[in-house]
């Protein structure tokens, strides 16, 4: 009875959070608008038995979301949305793209025929995820790992101003970077 | 609480996240609306660990997997924009449809 | 061993943690009052806070042209519940409100709400200064979280669990921060930058005129203030489970040994702030990613090393 209530709460919220975003004028707004559905997500996650997994989520997405909030306020023009705006483009044939997809969606949803729940849930399912990453799934951790890595090298290069040659002369000689700020550790 | 209602709030938030993704200008929003859609694939691998095959751990693999794409996908978004408009100060999807730099 | 409270604990633990936050700020007037004015005066400004607090309540609440007041509320009421929630997992003893199997990652989504936090109450009130102030917090958050989860990380390592009760459990003998004093530090950094205390007040320095609390008063002020000493002593005693043993000791009972340990490290940041001036976090950064970060890793590797022996 009380899973019912939180799920059909957070599952309510979930969505309309999600579709305030593109109706929010205010940048601030629509960005926490997501957050807020997020955090729905994550909570219906351990709703489902998925402690970690949905604090992770809670976690990952309330820094992501500050995060995004700098980048909205810093690209979208009018980010306080003190003025109304539209920043849409084929807005009819891309809602009617969508509600094809949810009713498409949902048909096969109601139509299919779901296999019966097979076996029972760990007792730690933290524990079990946990062994399996370290264990036959490792190839998926590892690959996550260099993705995540190569992300990190590619998002230095591609948003950085200043690279080494900037810092340390045309050869690379000087000795000290030649930094407007000096830095934290003495330089 | 079933797997079907799971499911159909997982596809309602991909739904609206593809409306995002589709009719968005600017690209900061469009990846919002990706973000939804994989809040979606998160929420339907859930629904399918718990009511379909609880006992591997093949679902949550695929959360743990979904939630960096979204790292990802935010990370190297907010790169390409910075650096679409340190270039050419764009942040439209439609001004930057040609790729040469 | 850990046991979750009874009802009555769950009711009291706002009500204990308010109380444990008017002490620590209490301490905090008084060594101001000492260091400035003499060791007389001390005694004096020992109940200032509650002072300031009665006073704030009295205070019209100031408006700003055009605020986003919801986003605003909404910030500045997240403070203090972040810092209760991520306090809903803290051991009393070896009791806690709640003992889930994920405690500290849930500690740690809790006190990542105040990056949200923060950000909102400066946001809110249309103004500059303020929303300096939330900008400021949030490139903390960046340079401090790394080297923080690292640090939660290799405690978590050496329990082999995520449950807070199991690490208290796995000190029996010998305390994490004899083995992890690099985890411990670096802990005990972050918790002040958590809370936007002390050497890491940038977020609401003086030279941004009171950053992210400039637009606010009264009883807006009072919450985000007051949030942030929740959230202080929150993440101090959190290092107590974590690094100190919890609740183990001889003689005397688990709780009387909690509230010491806790009353040491408020202590001990308290005293330690007039040590260090406000950091810039700019450079801060800088010395994450060259010390700290590579600091906690190695620590992290000793402790996985370790456990792998044992």
């Amino acid at each position: 009875m009380l899973d019912d209530v939180i799920f059909w709460t957070l599952g309510v919220l979930a969505v309309a959070a999600g579709g305030m975003v593109f109706r929010f004028d205010s940048m601030a707004r629509a960005t926490y608008s997501l957050l807020l559905s997020l955090l729905c997500v994550g909570g219906l996650a351990i709703l489902l038995g998925l402690d970690y997994l949905g604090v992770v989520i809670v976690l990952m997405m309330t820094i992501e979301m500050a995060i995004m909030a700098v980048f909205m306020v810093m690209f979208m023009m009018n980010p306080a949305g003190l003025m109304p705006m539209s920043m849409l483009h084929n807005k009819r044939g891309g809602a009617a793209l969508c509600a094809g997809v949810f009713v498409l969606l949902v048909v096969g949803i109601v139509l299919a025929p779901w296999p019966e729940r097979a076996g029972r849930a760990d007792g730690d399912p933290t524990m079990a995820l946990g062994q399996s990453l370290m264990g036959p799934h490792m190839l998926t951790m590892m690959t996550l790992g260099f993705a995540l890595f190569t992300t990190i090298v590619a998002t230095v290069v591609l948003s950085t101003r200043r690279g080494r040659y900037d810092r340390l002369g045309d050869d690379l000689r000087a000795r000290h970077a030649d930094d407007p700020v000096r830095g934290g550790i003495g330089r | 609480m079933t797997l079907e209602l799971f499911l159909v709030v997982a596809v309602a938030l991909f739904s609206v996240g593809l409306f995002g993704a589709l009719t968005q200008q600017s690209i900061v929003m469009l990846m919002m609306g990706l973000e939804l859609m994989l809040g979606g694939i998160i929420l339907a691998a859930a629904a399918l660990w718990h009511y379909v095959a609880p006992a591997s751990t093949d679902g949550q693999v695929l959360i743990v997997l979904a939630v960096t794409v979204m790292a990802v996908e935010m990370a190297i978004g907010f790169a390409i924009v910075t650096a679409l408009f340190r270039a050419r100060e764009v942040d439209m999807t439609d001004e930057a449809a040609e790729l040469k730099g | 061993m850990a046991d979750t409270a009874p009802l009555w604990g769950v009711v009291l633990m706002p009500f204990a943690l308010v109380a444990a936050a008017v002490a620590a700020a209490g301490l905090d007037a008084a060594v101001t009052a000492a260091s400035r004015r003499g060791p007389a005066a001390a005694l004096r400004d020992l109940p200032a806070p509650l002072g300031e607090a009665l006073r704030l309540l009295g205070q019209q609440r100031r408006r700003t042209d055009v605020a986003d007041i919801v986003l605003g509320r909404v910030g500045i009421g997240l403070v203090p519940v972040a810092a209760v929630l991520a306090a809903a997992v803290l051991p009393w003893g070896f009791r806690a409100v709640t003992d889930p199997v994920a405690g500290i990652v849930w500690f740690n989504a809790m006190e990542a709400l105040a990056w949200a936090a923060i950000w909102l109450a400066g946001w809110g009130p249309n103004s500059a200064l303020s929303l300096i102030g939330g900008y400021r917090f949030l490139a903390q958050g960046l340079a401090y979280e790394l080297p923080h989860m690292f640090a939660l990380t290799t405690a978590a390592l050496g329990a082999e669990s995520l449950r807070v009760g199991d690490v208290v459990a796995a000190q029996q003998g010998l305390w994490f921060v004899v083995w992890m004093p690099a985890a411990f530090l670096v802990y005990l950094l972050s918790a002040l930058a958590m809370a936007f205390w002390g050497p890491f007040g940038h977020p609401v320095g003086r030279d941004a005129a009171g950053g992210a609390v400039v637009e606010y008063s009264g009883a807006d002020r009072l919450l985000l203030l007051g949030g942030r000493w929740l959230l202080l002593v929150v993440t101090a005693s959190f290092s107590v489970p974590l690094f100190l043993g919890g609740g183990q000791g001889p003689l005397l009972p688990p709780w009387a040994w909690t509230l010491l340990k806790t009353a040491a490290v408020l202590v001990l940041l308290i005293g330690g702030r007039r040590l260090v001036p406000v950091l810039r976090m700019d450079r801060y950064m800088e010395f994450v990613w060259m010390v700290l970060v590579p600091l906690t890793l190695l620590q992290a590797l000793f402790a996985a090393v370790v456990v792998l022996d044992r």
